[in-house]
């Protein structure tokens, strides 16, 4: 594998350089003539020199992005099949296609021409598979590409507004993922849309206005599929694309991240270069990504709408959820108390809607904030392009652990009823728990983390400075027995050692001498940020502490 | 006059209380048996079923539903809840029971069919309540478009759109309907065992329930068109199948793809 070190501005070789010595193949004669010819007219060789001259360094979990950009890809490519044969009108049908239970029933154009992808177009339930387990994997792998841009602190300057693009991007798919899950006009996703009209509705004032305005009058109407699938294919695709490439043209701008080691520094990049290592690698990739969610869609039943049968205002199956990623929005609504409502000046004035939906909204503003917070928290201008490891900034992990598991609280409770059938236990004991865990589960796995994650830096000092327990014992001639410890060597010590050390910031008076509340708040945050610390092993002490044992 | 008042009084002052009355008996007891005729059908039981029953009960069943069938602290009366209940609860394994819970557990079946039959028909000889449906109804051949969309109606609230089970509130829960015999999900609509209400004649008809049957059955012969169902459960299947099939894999393939070779 050729690995690359570049300075990013390093002068390129001058272009066209000959081999003199090599016969040239016929091949590579039609190949330079072609080559030739395109950039003669395209002047591409400066946008591929630059742009294939760009290095990716190699870790597992830098894939995670691509593993999301793959499967949009699978969505986009299958989505358009699927506009072949998907007609988003609600008319009234009666189905006649292939499916026997469904046979003579009235349902809408829908309905019934998403039955005909499943049923009747060659090819169309696999198709419809693939996109919807793309989809799931699309999002899922946003998830996780977020977690790992969050805990390695990729997000810090410069890449804090290519953490608000990739937060929209998010955000997006979400959209795209619901309108999707409703325009089949089926029982599921009828019940799903039901949900999203009981929410607006919640709104206060403008609530009933804005359901009206949506679904062109009373719920359900006849205009939603036809609204939300102008949204699924043309709007919002259109806008993630942008944010997409946006997204990737500030990875290529800012460069990618790297992990601290032996010749990885801030100001270089150590991988493979886009071509052709990379992007052959990243081809190979594509398709191995595709392969996954293929074999999924082929051997894995997802939506099954000819069970849930046409949309019908008064029938709820039992299990009714919306797929997984709206799942912590159902659980809010779950999990909220009853009884916060109550009548005053001829009104009934309920906050059982309003309040799950701004704790909602409250935290998903926290999450695209938290580059903007921590950086004014720790008071760091500079640039960060190595990642942290999480175990190196406690804090910031610990706050992640919490949101990971308040996440997990709302979307666990989204299953409430699965968990209670499938684990003998009474929903409203689930739900119970679940509302426990929603507040003493982010507390404590915050003060868990923290404590593991110091525990985690002293165990690296101690090995930095006195390397590894060897487990040989050896019997000194005056007696004593001693574990001769086995020093690190020098690539794994730096590892250990390099990393940003943060103390509390001091409170200081500014230009007029006062010290402000707002500095008083600020000291207090890093004080909490970086008061327990772990000390990075310094040079002195590793001359010092190397002649131990 | 008097002769004349005797052709008028030709007929008793009565006559026409008694002919109304004679027509009444008639009508309504014909209406009466005919419309028993579907719960009479127990009472050809012969008399040593119904003994051999009486005595099974009583060693096991009494101690809850009382002696008499009159129910206890422990356990309802039986009077009236006829054949189809005993023989779907005995028969499912859910009585007798293990133990008091949110609702009767199925189990394997503790009584033979002989004994179940048995049963049945001792308590049926009490008092008259639903019977065991006729093997007509339980086929499965009838019109399972009809059968989907009550059941969808009717029934899936409970028991989700494929007959997968849900919860209800406290601990209680609706039972998966895969792997059911046509005959308990007869009865079970008949006599509304544990939470479940009673669907009866006049709300699905014995041809309404031939036919939600027919549509279970045909979900059991035919599997998913789309592959494997995994349990039939929903979003919720399907994103836990995501993350941890779907994107396991992947993630693992990450790993392979920027592992160093050695």
């Amino acid at each position: 594998m050729s690995t690359v070190t570049t300075p990013e501005t390093a002068p390129a070789p001058a272009a066209a350089p000959t081999r003199p010595s090599a016969p040239r193949s016929t091949s590579s004669r039609f190949t330079e003539a072609a080559a030739n010819y395109i950039d003669e007219r395209t002047s591409i060789s400066g946008v591929v020199k630059e742009f294939g001259r760009k290095i990716f360094p190699d870790h597992w979990s830098f894939m995670l992005g691509e593993v999301a950009l793959y499967s949009f890809v699978v969505i986009l490519l299958t989505g358009t099949f699927l506009t072949f044969f998907f007609q988003a009108s609600m008319a009234e049908v009666v189905y006649n296609g292939s499916y026997v239970p469904l046979k003579g029933v009235e349902m809408s154009t829908a309905m019934s021409s998403t039955l005909n992808i499943s049923f009747d177009v060659r090819g169309g339930l696999l198709i419809r598979q693939i996109h919807h387990w793309a989809a799931l994997t699309f999002i899922a792998a946003i998830g996780i590409h977020m977690l790992r841009i969050y805990f390695t602190g990729a997000f810090r300057k410069p890449r804090e507004l290519n953490w608000v693009i990739g937060f929209i991007l998010f955000i997006l798919a979400l959209a795209e993922g619901f309108t999707g899950y409703s325009l089949p006009d089926d029982l599921l996703s009828g019940n799903g849309l039901r949900i999203i009209d009981g929410l607006i509705k919640g709104l206060p004032v403008v609530g009933t206005w804005i359901s009206f305005l949506l679904f062109g009058g009373e719920f359900p109407g006849t205009d939603i599929v036809g609204r939300l699938y102008s949204l699924h294919i043309l709007l919002l695709p259109a806008i993630l694309a942008v944010m997409l490439a946006l997204h990737l043209v500030f990875v290529v701008v800012h460069k990618h991240t790297q992990w601290s080691g032996p010749g990885q520094t801030k100001d270089n990049v150590v991988g493979s270069p886009i071509l052709p290592m990379f992007a052959a690698k990243a081809g190979g990739f594509f398709f191995i990504v595709f392969g996954v969610i293929a074999l999924m869609g082929t051997f894995f039943t997802i939506n099954p709408i000819w069970n849930y049968g046409p949309y019908d205002p008064s029938p709820v199956s039992a299990g009714t959820q919306p797929d997984w990623y709206i799942g912590f929005a159902d659980g809010a609504l779950r999990l909220m108390p009853p009884g916060l409502e109550f009548e005053l000046w001829d009104r009934t004035w309920s906050f059982n809607i309003i309040i799950p939906v701004l704790i909602l909204g409250g935290f998903i503003v926290a999450v695209l904030v938290y580059p903007f917070i921590e950086a004014w928290i720790t008071g760091d201008k500079r640039e960060h392009h190595l990642l942290d490891r999480p175990r190196n900034a406690p804090t910031r992990t610990a706050i992640g652990v919490a949101g990971v598991l308040f996440y997990a609280a709302l979307w666990g409770a989204a299953s409430s009823d699965i968990i209670a059938t499938h684990f003998q236990l009474s929903i409203e004991g689930v739900i119970h728990v679940n509302q426990a865990l929603l507040i003493l589960g982010p507390i404590i796995g915050y003060l868990v983390t923290k404590r593991v994650c110091l525990a985690l830096q002293k165990k690296d000092r101690e090995i930095a400075l006195h390397g590894f327990e060897s487990g040989r014992i050896v019997r000194l001639p005056g007696g004593e027995y001693i574990e001769v410890h086995q020093p690190v060597d020098e690539y794994e010590r730096w590892k250990l050692i390099d990393y940003n050390d943060y103390q509390p910031l001091m409170i200081r008076p500014n230009a007029r001498g006062q010290i402000t509340a707002v500095q008083r708040f600020r000291a207090g945050l890093s004080r909490w940020f970086f008061e327990d610390r772990i000390a990075p092993v310094s040079p002195k002490e590793l001359e010092s502490g190397s002649g131990h044992h | 006059m008097a002769r004349k008042g005797s052709t008028a009084n030709r007929r008793h002052p009565m006559a026409t209380v008694a002919l109304i009355a004679i027509g009444l008996l008639f009508t309504g007891g014909g209406y009466a048996l005919f419309s028993s005729t579907a719960t009479a059908e127990t009472s050809t039981a012969s008399q040593t079923t119904i003994d051999e029953g009486k005595k099974l009960f009583a060693a096991n069943c009494a101690s809850c539903h009382g002696l008499d069938l009159q129910g206890t602290g422990e356990g309802p009366s039986l009077l009236g809840v006829g054949a189809a209940s005993v023989d779907f609860q005995v028969g499912t394994g859910r009585m007798p029971m293990a133990m008091q819970g949110p609702q009767a557990m199925e189990k394997a079946p503790q009584f033979t069919a002989e004994d179940t039959e048995a049963l049945a028909a001792y308590v049926a000889s009490l008092s008259p309540g639903p019977a065991v449906p006729d093997d007509s109804l339980l086929d499965a051949e009838g019109d399972a478009t009809n059968g989907a969309e009550l059941f969808r109606i009717n029934c899936a609230m409970c028991h989700n759109v494929a007959g997968a089970g849900g919860a209800l509130t406290e601990g209680k829960f609706a039972p998966a309907l895969t792997g059911v015999a046509a005959v308990h999900i007869y009865e079970a609509m008949v006599t509304g065992p544990q939470n479940m209400p009673v669907f009866n004649d006049k709300n699905l008809s014995p041809e309404d329930k031939r036919d939600v049957i027919t549509y279970l059955k045909y979900l059991e012969k035919n599997p998913s068109p789309g592959g494997y169902e995994l349990g039939s459960l929903g979003p919720v299947a399907e994103g836990l199948f995501v993350w941890i099939f779907g994107l396991g894999a992947i993630v693992a393939l990450t790993v392979w793809l920027t592992a160093k070779s050695n």
